[in-house]
């Protein structure tokens, strides 16, 4: 079996006396839909967090391609390529969808010292920009500020900015929330085309999305990954069906 | 410290070889700690009300130094025209209480929803108010306000020295109000609320308090600490317009060392400043005059120690952004 | 031409032709008003890069304001006394020269200020940028060399290459130009990717981390640029009062910069700029009526802030756009 690109070690975090994340450990391989599930408060959000770098681990440890990225803050750990999507969509509400994504693009450049040229007539950032909103079509909304896009098209721009990062892993929190059942299967499709991008570590809550998309699912309560396996061992799993699919049910 | 000790008679010349014993560097010592004591309490009370605004409201107050004015003025005019100093005192506690009601009431609950840019700003337009209104109402010249009578004379210290009643008294005033607030916040029903009002605005609504009254009460309870800070230290300074500035400026730099929002953090943030930084203009020009000449020691040294307490902060700040005690995760 | 556009180009005309006019007709009171207006509004460009651009709330821009007066007056003042700064470096009273190093030492100051105060944000940024332009101040007032409580004169202007600075209109097209080329640097930044990130960061920093740009290095160079502009502002400040003091560093100054900046419209190309007539002729017409004119500038400011937000430009030119 190939390396993992993600490698997560026993990975501990606590609120106070409350275990938020106590010791998990997985691995996100290539190719991979790795899907997170659990029922809510179970801590895959501040699991979400510490491995894109908005919250430190309290110990244990996280390699990303095999190097250790544990004291890397979030730009660190997004410059190496893990484009992460936000639970409740998190854009430059000024900025129009356009500017949003060529901040992406930018910042894969590595260029954000450069005070002079300007970005609307800089065709290295509109076209490659323009590009990812063509692939989540909404290039028809371009020059709309984010600010004024409905939820279902501020969960798409999330996904072409990731996009436009050419990571090596995508976080995903939650990114069918609020979609409607039709949205949701289109970004299902969508998503599904992506894992020969880069794999992807999938928080979600729609089921039918996580049996259609994943390759292999953990489930996590209380801080705990009690399950982790196939689509058809957790679906068939006693303890998962109690602890979680039964509440569901 | 025999080494500091020489510098410290090159740079005070006055008094005689001989009474540079030990134990007169030790009185000496003792005098400024208390010192430094003394203007960390007053600085306790100016804190004390901003962070706990701060905490409550989630308001920066900058026209806070204008509510130590006010206390200021009314302490002294009212002690001019009874003749007596507690009935001033009386007053600034009802006179900054009343103003910060009359503000809080009228501009600030406008600005509990707006960026801090707005507050800034409105509480700065405030300062040009209260500031050229006070000049308006008592003239450029200062006032003076003499210290009362029942608390005139001096202590003798250990090892020789006297230090001044008064400034024992503000001593004691800023513990009695550190232990006050402790048993107001832990024990009372308006402690419980103010409690509920920093972890949860909601929650308080829940609880059927009236959170426009809570919010007023709180910000006349800090307007009333910062006027007594004002009327206390207003025998020993004069008073006058734009007294209130600097030592809010200080009440700054406490809490963001002790951590917004913290009583606790306030207090400790005020006896490390008071105290640093008058021991640091009391101790830097002598332990330089031990590598350079008394009259250069004596410049240079208070030009640093008037930028110590500010190092403090930086290097407090690099190991603790939030303070020592911040009050949120 | 967009509305803002057309009302920017007026206030810049207007800015220049009252000067000219007041020169014509042998008034040269109103060219040093109009110069003024001019090095406030510059002061305030700077300000406008961190706080408009960048959100960053400064109140101790006093501070870079302050230092560049103090470069111009201690290089003068050397320069005067034919003193060199320190070991064999000369002083010396040409513009160019003094404003290259008033605009580098606020820089300089401002890197370590910044790298202390951005790891915090909201009031404490706040605050401690207060209390390091505090520093600054107290420093000042009781350093005696240059003058501590009582400031530093200048005997003459300092000199610019084929210009007599003494007379009020030279020296007010110098600081015009100034002004110009700073609202030109200032307008290229706000388009470029430096600019783009951060905007980005005062909108949403945590976006801006996610994709892999750290929000601090942003804030910390726009911080840098824009103590630099106001030092430059500074420089040019003594120059025209030839004097500087403690006051230039006083945190009444910093006050003073940011209410400029919300009279005129933050975050506006040419905010600072109508800001400063604004505010400027405030002083002057009510300074004129009666002695008290900061309790009536308060009055306005407390009104303005309550009820009327987005400042001149808001009310001239409508809502701000960002394609």
């Amino acid at each position: 079996m190939s390396e993992p690109v993600l490698e997560i070690r026993d990975l501990r975090k606590s609120f106070g006396a409350l275990k938020a994340t106590d010791g998990v450990s997985l691995d996100l391989r290539p190719g991979q839909i790795h899907a997170l599930i659990g029922p809510n408060g179970a801590g895959k959000s501040t699991l979400i967090h510490q491995i894109a770098g908005s919250l430190k681990a309290d110990s244990g440890t996280i390699r990303f391609l095999g190097e250790d990225i544990g004291n890397l803050d979030m730009a660190a750990r997004a410059r190496l390529g893990l484009a992460r999507s936000f639970q409740i969509s998190s854009l430059a509400q000024e900025f129009s969808a356009l500017r949003n994504v060529m901040l992406a693009v930018q910042a894969r450049q590595g260029s954000s010292f450069r005070f002079f040229r300007q970005v609307t007539r800089d065709k290295d950032l509109t076209e490659p920009a323009m590009a990812m909103l063509e692939r989540v079509d909404l290039a028809a909304r371009a020059h709309v500020p984010a600010a004024e896009l409905s939820h279902g098209e501020r969960r798409q721009l999330e996904i072409a900015i990731a996009l436009a990062l050419a990571p090596n892993a995508f976080l995903l929190d939650e990114p069918m929330a609020g979609m409607g059942p039709e949205g949701s299967k289109r970004l299902t499709t969508f998503l599904d085309g992506l894992r020969h991008e880069a794999p992807m570590l999938l928080v979600e809550h729609d089921m039918d999305a996580v049996f259609a998309l994943a390759d292999r699912i953990s489930v996590l309560v209380y801080g705990r990954i009690i399950a982790s396996g196939t689509v058809d061992e957790i679906r068939s799993d006693p303890e998962v069906r109690r602890a979680y699919l039964g509440e569901a049910a | 410290m025999p080494g500091l000790h020489a510098g410290i008679r090159s740079v005070i010349h006055v008094l005689p070889n001989e009474a540079w014993t030990g134990l007169l560097f030790t009185a000496l010592l003792i005098e400024q700690l208390l010192n430094g004591l003394q203007l960390g309490v007053m600085l306790f009370l100016m804190a004390a009300g901003l962070t706990l605004i701060f905490g409550v409201m989630g308001l920066i107050n900058l026209a806070h130094g204008s509510l130590y004015m006010i206390g200021a003025f009314a302490c002294a005019t009212v002690a001019a025209a009874t003749g007596s100093f507690w009935i001033g005192l009386i007053a600034s506690l009802a006179a900054a209480a009343g103003v910060g009601a009359i503000i809080e009431v009228a501009v600030i609950r406008r600005l509990y929803d707006r960026d801090h840019l707005d507050q800034v700003l409105a509480t700065f337009a405030l300062i040009l108010i209260l500031s050229e209104g006070a000049r308006w109402l008592f003239g450029s010249f200062p006032l003076y306000l003499d210290i009362p009578l029942l608390l005139q004379g001096a202590v003798p210290l250990p090892g020789g020295g006297q230090y001044q009643l008064y400034r024992l008294a503000i001593i004691g005033v800023g513990i009695a109000v550190a232990v006050g607030l402790y048993l107001l916040i832990s024990r009372t029903r308006l402690g419980m609320r103010i409690r509920a009002g920093e972890s949860d605005r909601e929650m308080i609504g829940a609880l059927g308090v009236d959170i426009g009254t809570l919010y007023t009460v709180v910000f006349a309870l800090g307007a009333a600490l910062a006027g007594l800070a004002g009327a206390l230290v207003g025998a020993l300074q004069s008073v006058q317009v734009g007294m209130g500035e600097p030592v809010l400026i200080l009440a700054f730099v406490v809490i963001v060392i002790g951590g917004i929002g913290s009583i606790k953090g306030a207090l400790v943030g005020a006896v490390i400043v008071g105290v640093v930084d008058t021991m640091g203009r009391f101790l830097l020009p002598s332990l330089l005059a031990l590598t350079m000449p008394a009259s250069q020691a004596t410049t240079i040294g208070a030009a640093l120690a008037s930028m110590l307490i500010y190092v403090v902060m930086a290097l407090i700040l690099a190991f603790r952004p939030s303070g020592l005690f911040a009050a949120q995760a | 031409m967009s509305r803002e556009t057309t009302v920017n180009l007026l206030l810049a005309l207007l800015l220049l032709g009252t000067p000219l006019l007041a020169a014509g007709l042998g008034e040269p009171f109103y060219v040093t008003l109009a110069t003024r207006v001019t090095v406030l509004a510059l002061a305030a460009v700077g300000l406008n890069l961190a706080l408009g651009l960048g959100g960053l709330l400064s109140f101790g821009h006093a501070a870079f304001f302050g230092l560049g007066g103090y470069v111009a007056g201690i290089l003068a003042t050397h320069a005067f006394n034919a003193e060199p700064l320190f070991a064999d470096i000369p002083a010396t009273t040409s513009m160019p020269l003094i404003w290259v190093t008033a605009a580098a030492v606020a820089g300089l100051v401002a890197l370590p200020i910044g790298a202390v105060s951005l790891r915090t944000s909201g009031v404490y940024f706040i605050m401690i940028t207060l209390a390091f332009a505090q520093m600054i101040y107290y420093f000042a007032i009781s350093w005696p060399a240059y003058g501590g409580e009582d400031g530093l004169s200048l005997s003459m202007r300092n000199a610019f290459p084929g210009v007599n600075t003494a007379k009020p209109l030279p020296y007010f097209l110098i600081c015009y130009a100034a002004l110009m080329a700073a609202l030109l640097l200032f307008r290229a930044i706000e388009g470029s990717r430096f600019g783009s990130a951060l905007q980005a960061a005062r909108q949403n920093g945590t976006r801006l981390a996610a994709v892999g740009i750290a929000p601090f290095h942003i804030r910390l160079v726009a911080f840098a640029v824009s103590a630099m502009i106001t030092g430059l502002a500074g420089a040019l400040y003594a120059d025209l009062n030839r004097f500087v003091g403690p006051s230039m560093l006083s945190w009444h100054m910093s006050g003073e910069l940011i209410v400029l900046i919300i009279l005129g419209g933050k975050g506006r190309l040419f905010g600072p700029v109508a800001g400063a007539m604004v505010f400027v002729f405030f002083e002057y017409v009510l300074g004129g009526i009666t002695e008290r004119w900061q309790f009536f500038l308060g009055l306005i400011l407390l009104g303005i802030v309550l009820f009327a937000r987005g400042g001149l430009l808001g009310l001239l030119s409508g809502k701000p756009r960002h394609v």
